[in-house]
C-alpha cells in the first residue's frame, strides 16, 4: 500500500507552526466530533433553558434514587447468591449459627455481617427503593395537580405510570429475595393471590414456582426479574421519559414574561449541570446517611423462611400496603360454580382492584380531555385551585388510596390506639367508599373558595392588616392593590370553556349521529366546570380598581402612615426608613 | 454577562397583547444583582465557602477509607449507641463526602455562576405539514414498491407465519417452567396413623400431655424421619412443601364447649382437636390463639376462626373454615392422624371443589 506522504505533509505544514497551543479538551472534543458529529446534535442542548421551581425537583429525586439503586444493587450482586439450596449457616451472626437455611438467606446474612460496607449498601439499597417509589408518587401528584399531564405530555404521563407500576413490582421482587421469614410470608401470600385467579390460577402458580409452593426456583427466577428484566425496562422507560421532557421542554409556572410559547429559566451549562449534578450527590448522600443511621429490614431478626411460621404484625413494604388493606377489609365472599371455586375475597381486592386502579390512573389525562374537550397544547402550569374538579377527583383517589393503606395497617392501628380491630375493619369497609366522595366535594368547594379569594385580591387588593376607624365608629380593614406582576400572574390562566354540542347539528337542527353521547359529554363537561370562578374581564378589573381607588380616597382623610406596614412583602422597601429616622 | 442581557428580554414582536386580558404582560422583571455580583469581598468569601465544602467532601472520603480498614465487621462488632461502628462510620463519612460535594456544587451555582434568566422559544411539538407529507409519502411509496397491497398471497402468508411464530412458539418453550398442578394441591403428607409431633423438637404427643386451653403447633412426624445414618429423609424444597401443607394446630377444649361438626363427632380425642395451620385466605400460618374464646387469628389479614365450632370463620376475609384433621390414639397412646385432610388445605383455587 502506498501512501502519498508528501500531500499530508504539505497540508499540515501551514498549521503546525501556529503559536497557539491547542487545549487538550479541545483536542478530545475535535476527536469525538469527527466521529460522532456531536456539535450539531448538541448545539441547542448545551445552553438549553430549564425553568425553576422547587416542585420540579420531585421527579429528580426519583431519577437520582434510581441511579443509587443501580449502583448499590450492583454491589450487592457481587455477594448475593440467589439459590434456595439448603446450607448450614456458619457466619458471624451468633444467634443463627448452625441453623439450616437457603443460600439466599445465608448470603444476605454474609452481606450484612461479614462484608465491610455490606450492611450499609443493603440498607441504602432498601432506603433508596422507598425513596424512588415515594418520589415517583409525589412527582405524579405534582404533575396531575398542576395540569402538566395535558397535551402534548399525555404519553409521558403513561410512561410515568408504567414506571410507577414497574417500580412497585421491582420493590416486591427485591424484598422477596433474602428469603427470610418476612419475605417468604410475602411470597406465600403472592402464591395465594395467583391461585385465586379463575381458570389459570393454579397453572400460573405451578409455572412460576416450578411446581408446588415454595419449590426451589422462585428465588432465582425473581432474581433475574429483579436485576435484569425490570431494571432494563425501567432504564429504557426512564430514558424515554427524559427524552420527551427535553423534546417538549419543561412546563413553567405563569408569570411576567412567561407565555405558552417560551421557557424562562437558566441554562443547562453551567447552572443546571451544577444544580442537578449537585442534587444527585445530595440524594446519594442523604441515602448514605439513612443507610448508616436508620436500620431497615433487619433480616437477621426474622430468621430463615419456614412455611409453618409467621410473625405477628407482618407487613409488606409500604407501597404494597394499599392492596393489602383492600384484602384485609374485603368480606369473605366465595362462589361455587359447579365443581369450581371463585374466591372473590382474594381475586377482587388483589388482582382486579390494582389493575383497575392502574388503568384509571393511566387513562386520567384522556378522560379529562374527553370531558373538557380541550385539545390544545399547554405549557403553562395551572394552580390546583384553578381546576377544581380535576383536583377534587385526584384528592378523592388519594383518599381512597390513603384509607386502603390505613386498612393495611389495621392490626398496628388497633394495637397502638387500643382499638378493636373488628370495628376498624367495619369502619374501613364503609369509609373507602364514603371518604373519597366527601373528600371530592370538600376539595372542590375549597378550590372554588380559593379562586374567589384570588379574584378578591385582584379586584379589591390585599388585606393590609391596618384597621381603620371611621368617624361613625365603624371599623374596616384597609385593602391596598397588589403589584402588577402579582396581578398579572393571578390572571395568567385560561377561561374555562365547557364542551358544547354546538356545531354538531345541521341547518335544520337535526343532530348529527352520536348526538346522545355528545349531549352526555356536554352535560358532563358543564358539571366538570360547575361553579368554577373565572378570572375578571378587563371591564370588571377596571371597575374594581375605580371602586378601590374611591375607597382609598374616602380613607385618605383618616390616613396615617401606619409605619412598618410597608414591610409586608408587597412593596420594595429599599432605601426606605421608618418614620422619625 | 452583558450578552445575556439581550437574550433575557423576549422580542416584543412575539408577545401579542391580548386586549381581552385584564392585565397586560408586564414582561420579565429586571435582573437583580446578587451581593456576590457587586461586592468582591463577598464573591471571594463565596469562593472560599465552595472550596471549603469541596475540601470537606474530600476529607470525608478519606475518613471513609480509614473507617473501612479501622472498624471490624463480623463476630467482633463494636457498637456505638446500638449501631455497628463500621456501618455507622462508613455511612456518616460516605454521606458527608457526597453531601458536602453536592452542597458545594449548588452553592457555587447559586452564588457565583451567571444568574441571568434566559428565554428560549418553544417549537411546535408536531412536525410541519411538509415533513408529515414527505414522511408519509415516503412510507406509502415504500409500501407501494413492496407491493404488499397488490400481493395478498405474500401478505397473508407472512402474517400467518408471524402469527404461528409469535403465539405458540414462546408458549411451548415456557411449558417446562413447571409441572401441571394435577391433584398435587388436593392431598398432604398426612396418612393414616402418622403421629402428630411438636413442630420444633419432633416429639410425639400424648393426649394427657395437653391441658384444657393448651395449643400446640404441630407437624406430621414424616418430616422428622431420618435414615440409618441420621440424615433426614425429607429435606430442601420437599420439606418446605410438606410443611406448607402439613402444619397443624392442636388445641384441647372443654368437651362441653365444642360444637361438633356434622360427621366429625369422633374426630377429636378427649377434647383435643386438630386443624390445618394454613389460613384458607391466602395461606399464612395461623398462630394467635385466645384460649377463653377458642378463637385463632391469622396475623396477616386477621381472619378469625372458632376452633370450638369446626374452625368456622367468624371475622375477616377468609371464606372457608380451616380443614380439620381427624385424630385417634395409637397403640402407644400417642396422637395420630386417622387419615389425610378430607379437603385441600390453604387458599382456595379454581379447581377446588367446594360443594
Amino acid at each position: 500500500m502506498s501512501i502519498d506522504t508528501s500531500k499530508v505533509a504539505t497540508s499540515n505544514a501551514g498549521r503546525a507552526a501556529t503559536a497557539k497551543k491547542p487545549s487538550p479538551i479541545g483536542a478530545v472534543a475535535t476527536w469525538a466530533d469527527d466521529r460522532l458529529g456531536l456539535a450539531t446534535s448538541q448545539k441547542k442542548m448545551v445552553r438549553k433553558v430549564f425553568p425553576e421551581h422547587w416542585s420540579f425537583m420531585l421527579g429528580e429525586i426519583a431519577l437520582w434514587s434510581f441511579v443509587v439503586l443501580l449502583l448499590t444493587g450492583t454491589f450487592l450482586t457481587l455477594w448475593f447468591n440467589p439459590s434456595m439450596g439448603e446450607v448450614q449457616y456458619n457466619g458471624s451472626y451468633d444467634q443463627l449459627r448452625g441453623i439450616h437455611m437457603s443460600e439466599a438467606y445465608a448470603s444476605s446474612l454474609t452481606i450484612s455481617f461479614d462484608v465491610r460496607g455490606g450492611l450499609l449498601m443493603r440498607q441504602m439499597h432498601h432506603w433508596s427503593a422507598m425513596l424512588f417509589i415515594a418520589a415517583m408518587m409525589v412527582h405524579m401528584m405534582r404533575v396531575f395537580f398542576t395540569g402538566a399531564h395535558r397535551k402534548p405530555r399525555e404519553i409521558n404521563w403513561v410512561i410515568g405510570c408504567l414506571l410507577l407500576l414497574l417500580g412497585t413490582l421491582e420493590g416486591f421482587t427485591g424484598y422477596s429475595l433474602p428469603d427470610d421469614l418476612l419475605s417468604g410470608t410475602g411470597i406465600r401470600a403472592a402464591d395465594g393471590f395467583m391461585k385465586s385467579m379463575p381458570v389459570v390460577g393454579t397453572y400460573m402458580s405451578f409455572f412460576l414456582f416450578g411446581g408446588e409452593f415454595p419449590g426451589e426456583l422462585i428465588i432465582p427466577r425473581l432474581y433475574v426479574v429483579h436485576i435484569l428484566l425490570i431494571p432494563g425496562i425501567l432504564l429504557a422507560l426512564v430514558a424515554a421519559h427524559m427524552l420527551l421532557l427535553v423534546y417538549h421542554k419543561h412546563t413553567q409556572w405563569p408569570g411576567p414574561g412567561r407565555t405558552e410559547k417560551n421557557v424562562v429559566g437558566y441554562p443547562l451549562m453551567p447552572v443546571y449541570a451544577a444544580k442537578a449534578g449537585g442534587f444527585f450527590f445530595i440524594v446519594f448522600g442523604v441515602t448514605a446517611l439513612m443507610g448508616g443511621l436508620l436500620s431497615i429490614n433487619p433480616i437477621w431478626k426474622y430468621g430463615p423462611y419456614d412455611p409453618s411460621k409467621v410473625t405477628a404484625g407482618s407487613q409488606p413494604d409500604w407501597y404494597m400496603g394499599w392492596p393489602d388493606g383492600a384484602l384485609r377489609i374485603m368480606p369473605g365472599w366465595e362462589s361455587n360454580l359447579g365443581p369450581f371455586t371463585l374466591s372473590w375475597n382474594v381475586f377482587l381486592p388483589i388482582i382486579v382492584l390494582p389493575g383497575l386502579a392502574f388503568t384509571i390512573l393511566l387513562l386520567l389525562p384522556f378522560l379529562e380531555q374527553w370531558i373538557t374537550g380541550d385539545k390544545r397544547e399547554h405549557h403553562l402550569l395551572q394552580r390546583p385551585r384553578n381546576a377544581p374538579t380535576r383536583t377534587a377527583l385526584f384528592v378523592a383517589l388519594m383518599t381512597f388510596y390513603g384509607l386502603m393503606w390505613a386498612a393495611g395497617g389495621n392490626d398496628i392501628i388497633a394495637i397502638n390506639f387500643d382499638l378493636s380491630i373488628n370495628q376498624i375493619t367495619y369502619f374501613m369497609r364503609a369509609a373507602v367508599f364514603i371518604g373519597p366522595v366527601i373528600a371530592f366535594f370538600i376539595t372542590r368547594r375549597w378550590c372554588i373558595s380559593l379562586q374567589r379569594a384570588d379574584n378578591d385580591r385582584l379586584l379589591h387588593g390585599y388585606e393590609t392588616g391596618i384597621i381603620m376607624r371611621s368617624a361613625e365608629g365603624g371599623y374596616t380593614e384597609r385593602h391596598l392593590p397588589i403589584d402588577e406582576s402579582q396581578a398579572f400572574t393571578l390572571t395568567s390562566r385560561d377561561r374555562d370553556e365547557a364542551y358544547s354540542t354546538n356545531g354538531h347539528a345541521d341547518a335544520n337542527g337535526v343532530a348529527a349521529p352520536g348526538g346522545r353521547i355528545r349531549a352526555a359529554r356536554a352535560r358532563l363537561s358543564a358539571k366538570w366546570f360547575g361553579h368554577n370562578v373565572q378570572k375578571p374581564t378587563k371591564e370588571e378589573f377596571e371597575a374594581g380598581h375605580v371602586h378601590a381607588e374611591h375607597e382609598h380616597e374616602l380613607q385618605a382623610g383618616l390616613d396615617h402612615p401606619a409605619d412598618g406596614h410597608q414591610y409586608d412583602g408587597h412593596h420594595t422597601v429599599e432605601e426606605d426608613s421608618l418614620r422619625g429616622q | 454577562m452583558s450578552s445575556h442581557d439581550e437574550q433575557a428580554l423576549e422580542p416584543a414582536g412575539d408577545r401579542t397583547p391580548d386586549t381581552s386580558e385584564p392585565i397586560a404582560d408586564p414582561g420579565l422583571p429586571a435582573h437583580q444583582w446578587r451581593p456576590t455580583d457587586v461586592d468582591e469581598r463577598l464573591e471571594k468569601r463565596a469562593e472560599r465557602q465552595v472550596a471549603a465544602l469541596f475540601a470537606l467532601s474530600g476529607l470525608c472520603s478519606v475518613l471513609f477509607v480509614v473507617s473501612y480498614f479501622a472498624f471490624e465487621v463480623g463476630e467482633v462488632v463494636t457498637t456505638v449507641g446500638g449501631f455497628g461502628a463500621s456501618n455507622l462510620a462508613l455511612g456518616l463519612s460516605l454521606g458527608g463526602a457526597l453531601l458536602f460535594g453536592g452542597v458545594g456544587a449548588i452553592h457555587w451555582a447559586l452564588k457565583l455562576m451567571g444568574d441571568h434568566a434566559l428565554v428560549e422559544m418553544r417549537h411546535p411539538v408536531a412536525s410541519s405539514a411538509e415533513d408529515r407529507e414527505v414522511t408519509l409519502g415516503g412510507f406509502n411509496t415504500g409500501l407501494d414498491e413492496s407491493g404488499i397491497a397488490r400481493r395478498p398471497l405474500v401478505r397473508n402468508s407472512l402474517l400467518g407465519a408471524l402469527g404461528v411464530l409469535a403465539l405458540p412458539v414462546p408458549i411451548v418453550l415456557l411449558r417446562d417452567l413447571g409441572p401441571l398442578p394435577g391433584d398435587a394441591l388436593k392431598s398432604t403428607i398426612w396418612t393414616r396413623g402418622m403421629r402428630v409431633v411438636r413442630d420444633v423438637t419432633g416429639t410425639p404427643i400424648r393426649a394427657s400431655d395437653m391441658q384444657f386451653g393448651d395449643l400446640i403447633n404441630a407437624e406430621p412426624a414424616a418430616i422428622f424421619e431420618v435414615d440409618e445414618e441420621g440424615e433426614p429423609l425429607i429435606e430442601g424444597a420437599e420439606l418446605q412443601t410438606a410443611k406448607s401443607k402439613g402444619a397443624v394446630i392442636l388445641v384441647r377444649i372443654e368437651p362441653d364447649d365444642i360444637v361438633p361438626g356434622e360427621g366429625r363427632e369422633d374426630w377429636g380425642v378427649d377434647g383435643i382437636v386438630c386443624y390445618s395451620k394454613i389460613c384458607t385466605h391466602v395461606g399464612c400460618p395461623i398462630s394467635l390463639y385466645e384460649r377463653t374464646t377458642h378463637h385463632v387469628l391469622c396475623p396477616c389479614h386477621q381472619s378469625t376462626f372458632d376452633l370450638a365450632d369446626s374452625a368456622k370463620v367468624i371475622f375477616g376475609p377468609a371464606a372457608r373454615p380451616l380443614p380439620q384433621l381427624p385424630l385417634e390414639v395409637d397403640s402407644e397412646g400417642y396422637l395420630v392422624a386417622r387419615s389425610d385432610f378430607d379437603e385441600p388445605v390453604g387458599p382456595s383455587f379454581w379447581e377446588r371443589d367446594s360443594r
